[in-house]
Formats: structure tokens, C-alpha cells, sequence
């Protein structure tokens, strides 16, 4: 207990009864005091252990620090925090930041590191303390943000309008002509909305005078406003006190803002608002799958859409439906193959036609990307002064085009303070790489001098201001260290102008240097809280309950994504039957004798039906596994965290096993095994917890179709008259049926008990007409045909053979026949595959 | 002069290629140096949608969609074109040390301001034997207009004409490596070649007159769309054309369907037609003069 609650106590026990009205009043005088006197000690102490703390964290000469201000005192709004950090103690706080990782895991937040050729799936590296801002500095900084998304929307209307500011000679023509991302054919082309850009990033840093200034413009398909989110949730978890008390403004406005506004960009149609992505393998698929799934947007890759006359659609199990905005997360050159680059394979023919006849928004509207040059930033502050009067409000990073005899004598005469890099270049000025000159060197010295190579070269060259960002604590190794940052700021046009979310994500360097701030290099990600001086409600994304901010449509689920739930599901089963058989083998393997025994041949040529290798954990088998990972990844944002975690455990133990020397017999019937409960696992997780959408019954019919084709497979093979001995057993083990055919049938195993159990009995979840009935159950609920009443041709195959399946003696149920059951079935997926999932 | 022109580009598929989109540049375009008198461009089967737009550099753009599955599609223009008579006019154009000047004098961007055509593009990326052998072959030109003309005159001698030896997809530093080609090769190799010395260059598709006048040769590339050279020769002069593959200037036998800065901005047939697996094409000109076609 604290002192200032044990002075609350006393008062509290103190009986009124016992003391007069003077006395009382006396205590309470006493009480007050000493409370205060308490408090004002601990106020001292936490003020004396966060200065310790600060002596030891010294930032580098001629940089500015985000917590200590030019005279070495701690800026107010980060006291707080460094009160808390200097007195939670190393333990506490160790497990405080252990809480923010593990959130991020079991989110499944990650990104993609990229190493030559591979890339590698890695642990989003948060950087756990804040950088913390004033809510007055932030707001000037928003204000400036504002000026310049709509100075950047002018100029874009300009440059895919009349190019104005070509002839009137404030942008050269070269640079606009020679970039790569003005694209001719978006010439002319006006937005269905009337506006360009519609969700911006801007990278900002601090200079050492204290300002801020703009490095960079991201316009082509920001990247970002998800990571905020996930970083935001888990800063809140390692610091929750600190987040609900310390007054830090809150980011569900500005994504209920983003939400409002791509909903009304839908315009008269009223299609469907999706985020277009260039799929799992980019390296910020996470958010794009997050954010579809926070704000309930559909995630689509162009191969889901296709442009009809009447504009782009996308295609459903319900057939196609109207798609009105795209916000899209995937580079302009790449979206139309036909107008665009044409080597593209993520794109949509027909796109760029669509967008001309104002069928569809899109957000960024292609060719954005043109505002990412570097060289525009040479130009920015006199095109701002020409068309609005005023100065930038927020300075960008000093820039020179090197195509002017001015500027070029300019950086050769700076070139220890200079940046060198192709004008056209859209890196950001920290991301310094083999073409770029710093301080009058190249970072690999392989190249020309940089003299030389700025007179052959100049118009083709920037040069910039070298960057000198300030520092913000990282806490390494239980040390407060400075560490260089740079902040992401956001912002999102909506019916009332820009809104700039408060807050952002800032990347922390893993070093001093500067230049490493990139994830790519190692640096880190942290949470950025602007603090208001007053109380901050809490609020979140959740819609409130006195009223509802958005109409739901009935979910629509795209082709593409049934297909994939649907092979999930087949995968998935058919690795299931295939461990099952495996382990069969396996078992009998260990006992039975010769090993060329007419049984071992059996089971063996059943394994390599379903076709596995010999090996105790086939490559096959992995093979499965990965292929079910990948149905998993492209259906991200319908797919529980549990589940995929369920299913990259299970991929993972199988490929460790296969790594394992393992010989056949007992050992690998125990790894059978292992996988048999982790299967079962992912199951038990899959049917209890996944909603009983349209998504779910795809991999269930998935399943069905796949169990089965195995099951009448593996029948036909044990259950055939000229089988081997003990092959009926062996099936009805591999049918998971022992108890049952020992309860149900009260003779030995005989061939009419075995099809009956395993392909007739429609109670039996593991035999044939089970699945049949499960198919038929699940295919009457998808959409039918509208324009009749009449069975659709899957309804029709499914009931034939579920009356052949319930009007068949077991006796007549050969191997043929089960042979034609199986292949009913095949002919079954294809016709689900053509009805709704191409 | 007047020109009755047919081109006809045809698709016969092994398998029918399913819902397909299709851009055309395919209709002869009206400059300062021809009309189009009429025209039509014909698809059949019909399209079940088509749009004809003008394109960033003033080119006609047919754009069509098939929704139902296509096993034979055949394009066709008809129509007469008449060409204007013009003399190359003086050497205006200034020496290649002042074009620099003369081209980031141009503050426009509109579709036929030289920057566009300085820098790389799709099919014309740098590539150094080209610009080496650009530089040597200028060297001794006292302007722009002679240093394009000595280009067009070193490729000629240095290109045999070969149908053979190359496809529509062949790259031009492939095609300058093995001295082969047709006029699409020889084309992209001349524009790479006048880029590298600092000309800007652009890729022209047209035709070509069928049959020569009386006593003259039959030039190379008139059986089907022929294409040839534009270059940026200074303020005076402006854009000249000229057809390296048979090291001539521009004039009253040339019709131009299409100006870009390579192939890819003029290709007569873009789109998922052309890689809808195999297929067999059928492509032929007619440019017949009036007074032929009408006697005969």
C-alpha cells in the first residue's frame, strides 16, 4: 500500500461517532496535508529517478532530441512517460514489452524481409516506447500536411491536365516527360470524384534548428495506416496505464473518416469499395488484409475483377458484381497490362479504359506516382508561392536539380553537405543504395568520381541536403539510447477537407547512423502518441451503439477466395487420409513379416495411389501442407489468426520431422500420429470458430468432395475381393472405424461390413454417402439459378448418386463401382468450380 | 496524291480464345502532310463493345472487347488517304552542340514536344554498341539534320533486310548485334542511335506505297504496315521523317497510321489477343494511287 492510500484509509476507519465536529475536522486538515506532502515526495522521487535515467541517455552533438530540449531539461510531454520507465522496474518492464510482442504475433503481424533473391516472413521489430508529441506542435505540423496535400492534388491535376506549369516554366518539361511514372495514356483522363489523391503519407524528420521538414511524399499506394494501427495496439498493451490517463489522441476517427470516404466515392452505382492488392507475395499484404478485414472492405486482386461494358466487376459465387472504388495497393504501370506495362501479370485489362469512361474511382488515381520524384522537391516551393500566394508551411528537404547551371555550381560547391541521386529516384532521402552519393562519396566507392560524373550526368541528378534527423529514446539492452527516427503522417480527404491522422508510425534507426533506418536494415517501427493538454475520450474503431455509421451489405464472397477455401479444405483432407493410410502402413510394418508380405504391397500401393513417395515424411506430404498455407494466405483477411497459426505449426512439425532421420516402423507411426492430433486440432479449430458463411461451407464441400474421393479410393483397393488378408481391418482402421464396426456388426470383418460402413452408412462421417449428403446439404445453400426453380446440373449429379449410394446393397458395391463413385466426385468439384469459383 | 488503302490483320485461333481486349491503332491519322479523305475500320465478328478514342500522341485507338469465346477475328481499314506534296526545305537545323538549348527551350508537353522522345522507353532502352556506333557515324555532321541523315545512311549499309531473321518482340540490341532485321528493327536500332547523340527520336507506323512508280524499284516493307523514323531536327525545322530502312526521306509514298516514341506506343494490335496460345495471323497492305486503282 502507498502512503497516499494509507492516508485515504484512516480518514475512511475513523468513526464519526467516537470524535466531535472540531476533532474531525482537525483530522481531515492533518490528513489532507500529510497526503499532499506524501504525494508531492513521491512526485519528487519519480522526478529524481527519471533525471537519473536522463543522465545516462546522451544524444549526439548537433541533432535535435525528441525528449530533451536544446538545454538538456526533459520536453513536458514526454515527463510522463519517462517517470513511469524510470520507476517500473527492469522486470516489470521486460514483461510489459514481452506483452506488446506477443500481441503482434498473435495478430500475425509481419512483413517480408527481402534477401537477394528469397524473402523471408519476419517478427514486426517494435521499437516499444512512443515517440511522443505535443498536441500543439502536432497540430501546426498537420497544418502544414494539409497545404501540401492539396498543393500535391493541384499539381497532379495540372500534370495529367493542362500542363500549365510546363509552359508557364516552373516544373522543367524533362522531368515530367522522362519520368517513368507519368503515364501518357492517364493523360487527359479526369476522376469520377473530381480529385487525384485521396489517402497520403508524407515522411517527416526534425531538423537540428527543431523544425520539421518534409523528406519525402509517398502519393503512389501509401503503405502504412494499418501498421499504425497494430503498432498503436500494441504500444497501448506494453504501456496500458500510461495510454488510458496520459491523454493521447486516438486513431479510430481518422479510419472511420477513411471508411466514410470510400464509401461515398461509390457514387450512383453504389458497387462494392474494395482494396485492389497485388497479392501475398508483396511485402505489405498483412496490412492490406488487416485493413480490409478492420474495415470490412473487400480484398481483391485484379484477377478477381474483370471490366465488362458496363465497368469493372468483380467476380462472386453470386456472378458478377459492380465494383465502384478501388483503393489501390499496387503500382499504376501494373494495373492495366493492355494500356499500361504490358508485361504485367497482376493486372486488369481494360482498367484504364474504365477509368476514362468514369466507371470506377480509384485511390490514388493511377500515375500518382509521379509526385515520388525527387527532383519535384526542387520545384515544389516556388510552385506553392505561384499558385496559392503563400510559402510552404512545412519546408521540404532542400533540393537541386543539377539540369541548372545555378544549382549544379551549387552542389559541386557543397558536395561534403549533399545528397547526390537520380532525380527520378522516389527513395526516401535516408534510404541511401549503390546510386547515391553521400558527403562526395559513393557508399560502395566503386564508382566515377562524383565531380565527373555530376557534369555528365547533371540532368539526370538531385542533389539534397544530407539529412541530419533527431533522435528519440529506443530502450536497448535496458538503456534509454538516442536513436535517429522519422516519422510517417497520414492523411485522408474527406467531404470536409484533409484529416491527418494523429499519430502515425516512426522508424527508429538500429544504429546512429542515420542512413539505416529502413526495416530492410534492420531499424525498427514505434508508435507515435500526440498528448492533448486536455482529456481524450476513448474511442475506437467499433461502430457505437446508437446507430450504426455504415449499411453492411450481405457479404459477397469472390471466387477466387472460394476457390481457395475450397482446395483448402480438399489439401487438407486429402494430407489427413494420406497420414492416415501412412500410419497404417507404419504400423503393420513393424509386425508383419516378409516385408514384401501381400499386405505391406497393399497398403504401400494405396500410399502411392494418393500420391506419396516412400519416405517416412514424404516431400509430397510437406507439399500439401504448403499448398494449404498458400490457399490460407491469399484468403487472409477470412481466415481466423488461430487458424492460420494452427496450420503453420502443423507445417512446421511435419517439415521438422521430415529432417528427423526416422526409420519406417514404430517411430514413424508415432510421427503419423503427432500429425494425426495436430490435424485434428486445426479441425476441431476450423468447425467450431469459423462462422457459417459462404466462405465455410466451400471448404467444407472441399472436404466432402476429397474424403470422399479417398475413401471410395482406398476401398476399392482394400475391400476388393482379390485383396490381401487383413485388408479390410487395415481400411477400417484408415476409416477411423474400429469401434463403430465393432458395435454395429456383431460378426468378423467381412467385405459387406466394410463397404457398408465405409461407403453406404450416411451416419458414418467417414464413409462415402456421408460426404454425398454433406455436398448436396451444403450446395443447396449457394446461390442457385435465378431464373428457375428447376435443379442446376450439381444438384442433379449430387441426388443421382446419393440414390444410387442409398438404394445399393453393399454386396453390388465392387471396386469398379466404388472406382465410379470416386470419379462422380471429381466431375462433382470440376462443376463447382465452374459454377462459382472461375 | 491520293491512296486507296487496305490493311487487314487477321487471328486464326487452335483454341477459341475466351472474353479478349483488344486496342487497334490501325486508322491513318491527319497532319499537316495528309488527309484522310474516308475510312472505316471493320472487325469481324463484331465486337460486343468498342470505343475509339485519340491517344496521348494524337493516334486513332480503337478499343474493343469480344465476351463471347473467338475462333477467327479478322480487323480491316478501307479507306483513301491523301498525301500532300512538300520539299525538305532548307538545312535549318542547328548543330548538335545547340540542340540541347534548342529542346529544353520547348516548355511543353504536349504530344509532339521533343522531351518526350530524348529519354528511354518500353522497346527502346539505351543499349552502348548502339550510342557508339550513333557517335562515330555523326561525328563529322555539321548539323542535326545531317548527323539523322548519316545515321539512316551508316544503317542501311550495315542492316540486311531479312523477314527471317527477326519477330515482332525482337530486341533492338539483338537485332543490331546480328546486322538483320526488318523496318522495325532498323527503326528502334536508328532511334537509339539519335537518342544516344542527343536527337530526339520517335518510331512512325504507316504504309508504303504497293507498287513504285514506273521505272522506279519496289521499295522493302510495302506488303504490310511499314514503319520508319521521326526525329526532332530544332526550332526551324521541327520533326523530320525518314525511312532508314530504304535511306530516304519521307515523302509523297509514305502513309502515317501512327506516331510514339517506339513500337509499343504504335503497335496496330495490342492486347490479350495476341497471347491467347497459338494462333496463326494473316496481315497484308494494298496502297494502290487513285489513278491505278480507278483505270484498273
Amino acid at each position: 500500500m502507498t502512503s497516499v492510500e494509507a492516508a485515504r484509509s484512516d480518514t475512511i476507519n475513523a468513526s464519526p461517532a467516537d470524535m466531535s465536529a472540531a476533532a474531525t475536522a482537525e483530522r481531515q486538515q492533518m490528513a489532507e496535508q500529510r497526503q499532499i506532502a506524501d504525494a508531492l515526495s513521491v512526485a519528487q522521487a519519480r522526478a529524481k529517478a527519471a533525471q537519473a535515467m536522463v543522465l545516462e541517455y546522451q544524444p549526439p552533438e548537433g541533432v535535435a532530441d525528441e525528449l530533451l530540449q536544446a538545454d538538456g531539461s526533459i520536453r513536458p510531454v514526454w515527463r510522463p512517460m519517462i517517470e513511469h520507465l524510470a520507476t517500473r522496474g527492469a522486470t516489470a518492464l521486460a514483461g510489459d514489452f514481452a506483452r506488446g510482442d506477443q500481441y503482434l504475433h498473435d495478430a500475425g503481424v509481419y512483413y517480408r524481409q527481402y534477401t537477394g533473391s528469397d524473402s523471408d516472413v519476419r517478427d514486426w521489430p517494435l521499437s516499444h516506447i512512443p515517440v511522443m508529441i505535443a498536441e500543439s506542435e502536432w497540430a501546426e505540423l498537420s497544418d502544414g500536411l494539409v497545404q501540401r496535400a492539396d498543393l500535391l492534388e493541384r499539381l497532379m491535376a495540372d500534370l495529367y491536365g493542362p500542363g500549365k506549369l510546363v509552359e508557364q516554366g516552373l516544373l522543367p518539361a524533362q522531368l515530367v516527360a522522362q519520368n517513368p511514372e507519368w503515364l501518357r495514356p492517364l493523360v487527359g483522363v479526369q476522376p469520377r470524384s473530381g480529385h487525384h489523391l485521396h489517402v497520403l503519407a508524407f515522411e517527416i524528420g526534425r531538423s537540428p534548428d527543431g523544425s520539421w521538414i518534409v523528406l519525402g511524399d509517398r502519393t503512389q499506394a501509401p503503405s502504412g495506416p494499418g501498421f499504425a494501427l497494430e503498432n498503436r495496439m500494441a504500444t497501448a498493451k506494453v504501456f496500458p496505464e500510461m495510454f488510458v490517463e496520459g491523454n493521447v489522441l486516438r486513431l479510430a476517427r481518422f479510419f472511420r473518416e477513411l471508411r466514410a470516404s470510400l464509401q461515398d466515392l461509390r457514387g450512383p452505382n453504389q458497387g462494392h469499395a474494395a482494396i485492389l492488392t497485388p497479392g501475398q507475395h508483396t511485402d505489405t499484404y498483412f496490412e492490406h488484409a488487416y485493413i480490409a478485414r478492420s474495415l470490412g472492405l473487400l480484398l481483391l486482386e485484379c484477377g478477381d475483377l474483370t471490366v465488362t461494358p458496363d465497368g469493372p466487376m468483380v467476380r462472386t459465387i453470386n456472378g458478377l458484381e459492380p465494383v465502384s472504388v478501388l483503393w489501390r495497393r499496387l503500382d499504376s504501370r501494373f494495373a492495366d497490362p493492355l494500356e499500361l506495362d504490358e508485361a504485367s501479370a497482376i493486372g486488369m485489362p481494360g482498367l484504364v479504359s474504365a477509368l476514362r469512361a468514369g466507371q470506377v474511382d480509384m485511390l490514388n488515381a493511377l500515375g500518382s506516382g509521379v509526385l515520388e520524384a525527387r527532383a519535384l522537391m526542387a520545384f515544389l516551393p516556388r510552385i506553392c508561392r505561384q499558385l496559392t500566394g503563400e510559402a510552404l508551411k512545412l519546408p521540404n528537404i532542400a533540393t537541386w536539380w543539377c539540369g541548372q547551371p545555378r544549382e549544379l555550381a551549387h552542389v559541386r560547391d557543397n558536395l561534403g553537405k549533399m545528397m547526390i541521386a537520380p532525380a527520378m529516384s522516389t527513395a526516401l532521402p535516408f534510404e541511401v543504395d549503390g546510386s547515391t552519393a553521400l558527403g562526395g562519396k559513393f557508399r560502395d566507392n566503386a564508382r566515377i568520381a562524383v565531380g565527373e560524373w555530376l557534369e555528365e550526368k547533371g540532368a539526370e541528378l538531385v542533389g539534397q541536403q544530407a539529412v541530419t534527423l533527431s533522435t528519440t529514446p529506443a530502450m536497448i539492452d535496458g538503456r534509454l539510447v538516442p536513436r535517429p527516427m522519422v516519422i510517417r503522417a497520414f492523411a485522408v480527404r474527406t467531404a470536409h477537407g484533409w484529416e491527418v491522422m494523429p499519430g502515425g508510425y516512426a522508424r527508429i534507426g538500429r544504429t546512429e547512423d542515420p542512413t539505416a533506418l529502413a526495416m530492410q536494415s534492420g531499424g525498427s517501427v514505434a508508435d507515435v502518441w500526440v498528448v492533448s493538454d486536455e482529456d481524450v475520450p476513448p474511442d475506437s474503431l467499433t461502430p457505437r451503439a446508437d446507430g450504426p455509421f455504415m449499411r453492411q451489405r450481405p457479404e459477397r464472397l469472390p471466387a477466387r477466395a472460394a476457390d481457395n477455401l475450397f482446395w483448402l479444405g480438399r489439401y487438407v483432407e486429402r494430407a489427413e487420409h494420406a497420414v492416415r493410410t501412412m500410419r497404417a502402413y507404419h504400423l503393420r510394418r513393424a509386425a508383419v513379416r516378409p516385408l514384401d508380405s501381400p499386405l505391406l504391397a497393399l497398403l504401400r500401393a494405396d500410399i502411392a495411389r494418393q500420391g506419396m513417395s516412400e519416405a517416412a515424411v514424404p516431400p509430397e506430404l510437406l507439399g500439401l501442407f504448403t499448398a494449404s498455407l498458400a490457399c490460407v494466405g491469399h484468403v487472409r483477411d477470412r481466415f481466423s489468426d488461430d487458424g492460420w497459426h494452427a496450420l503453420s505449426d502443423l507445417s512446421a512439425l511435419a517439415r521438422d520431422m521430415s529432417k528427423r532421420p526416422m526409420g519406417a516402423g514404430d517411430s514413424a507411426a508415432r510421427a503419423m500420429s503427432e500429425l494425426l492430433r495436430k490435424l485434428a486440432g486445426f479441425s476441431g479449430l476450423v468447425n467450431d470458430n469459423m462462422f457459417r458463411a459462404a466462405g465455410w461451407r466451400f471448404m467444407s464441400m472441399g472436404r466432402s468432395v476429397e474424403r470422399g474421393i479417398q475413401m471410395a479410393g482406398t476401398l476399392a483397393n482394400f475391400a476388393d475381393p482379390n485383396a490381401a488378408t487383413g485388408g479390410l481391418d487395415a481400411a477400417i482402421e484408415i476409416g477411423d472405424s474400429v469401434m463403430a464396426h465393432r458395435r454395429r456388426y456383431a460378426v468378423a470383418t467381412q467385405r459387406e461390413t466394410v463397404v457398408d460402413l465405409l461407403a453406404l452408412d450416411p451416419d458414418n462421417p467417414r464413409a462415402v454417402a456421408f460426404q454425398v449428403e454433406r455436398l448436396r446439404k451444403d450446395q443447396s445453400r449457394l446461390p442457385q439459378r435465378y431464373d428457375t426453380t428447376q435443379m442446376g446440373p450439381i444438384g442433379r449429379a449430387l441426388l443421382t448418386l446419393s440414390t444410387d449410394l442409398s438404394v445399393a446393397k453393399p454386396e453390388d458395391v465392387g471396386s469398379d463401382r466404388l472406382r465410379d463413385v470416386a470419379s462422380r466426385l471429381m466431375t462433382v468439384s470440376d462443376m463447382l468450380s465452374a459454377r462459382y469459383m472461375s | 496524291m491520293h491512296y486507296d488503302i487496305t490493311l487487314e490483320i487477321g487471328y486464326r485461333f487452335e483454341h477459341p480464345a475466351t472474353a479478349a481486349r483488344t486496342l487497334l491503332r490501325m486508322f491513318p491519322i491527319n497532319t499537316s502532310r495528309q488527309t484522310l479523305l474516308h475510312g472505316a475500320l471493320i472487325c469481324s465478328p463484331q465486337a460486343s463493345e468498342r470505343r475509339d478514342e485519340v491517344d496521348f500522341f494524337g493516334n486513332m485507338l480503337t478499343s474493343l472487347m469480344f465476351s463471347a469465346p473467338l475462333k477467327n477475328v479478322l480487323f480491316r481499314f478501307e479507306g483513301r488517304v491523301q498525301r500532300i506534296p512538300f520539299d525538305g526545305g532548307l538545312d535549318l537545323s542547328p548543330p548538335l552542340a545547340v540542340l540541347q538549348r534548342e529542346i529544353d527551350g520547348v516548355a511543353s508537353l504536349g504530344p509532339h514536344s521533343p522531351h518526350h522522345y530524348l529519354g528511354p522507353s518500353e522497346r527502346v532502352q539505351p543499349v552502348g554498341e548502339i550510342a557508339a556506333f550513333g557517335q562515330d557515324v555523326t561525328a563529322a555532321a555539321l548539323t542535326t539534320l545531317e548527323a539523322v541523315l548519316a545515321v539512316s545512311r551508316g544503317l542501311h549499309a550495315l542492316f540486311d533486310f531479312d523477314a527471317t531473321a527477326t519477330d515482332v518482340a525482337t530486341d533492338p540490341a539483338e537485332a543490331f548485334a546480328q546486322r538483320r532485321g526488318v523496318c522495325q528493327d532498323i527503326s528502334h536500332v536508328m532511334i537509339g542511335a539519335l537518342r544516344a547523340v542527343g536527337i530526339p527520336a520517335g518510331y512512325v507506323s504507316g504504309f508504303l506505297r504497293t507498287q513504285p512508280p514506273p521505272g522506279q524499284p519496289r521499295l522493302s516493307g510495302a506488303d504490310a504496315m511499314h514503319a520508319w523514323v521521326r526525329a526532332w531536327c530544332g526550332r526551324e525545322l521541327g520533326w523530320v521523317e525518314i525511312d532508314p530502312t530504304n535511306d530516304l526521306r519521307v515523302a509523297l509514298d509514305h502513309v502515317v497510321v501512327a506516331y510514339g516514341r517506339d513500337y509499343a506506343d504504335v503497335s496496330p494490335v495490342k492486347g490479350s489477343l495476341r497471347s491467347a496460345g497459338p494462333h496463326k495471323t494473316q496481315h497484308s497492305v494494298d496502297m494502290v494511287p487513285e489513278v491505278l486503282s480507278t483505270a484498273g
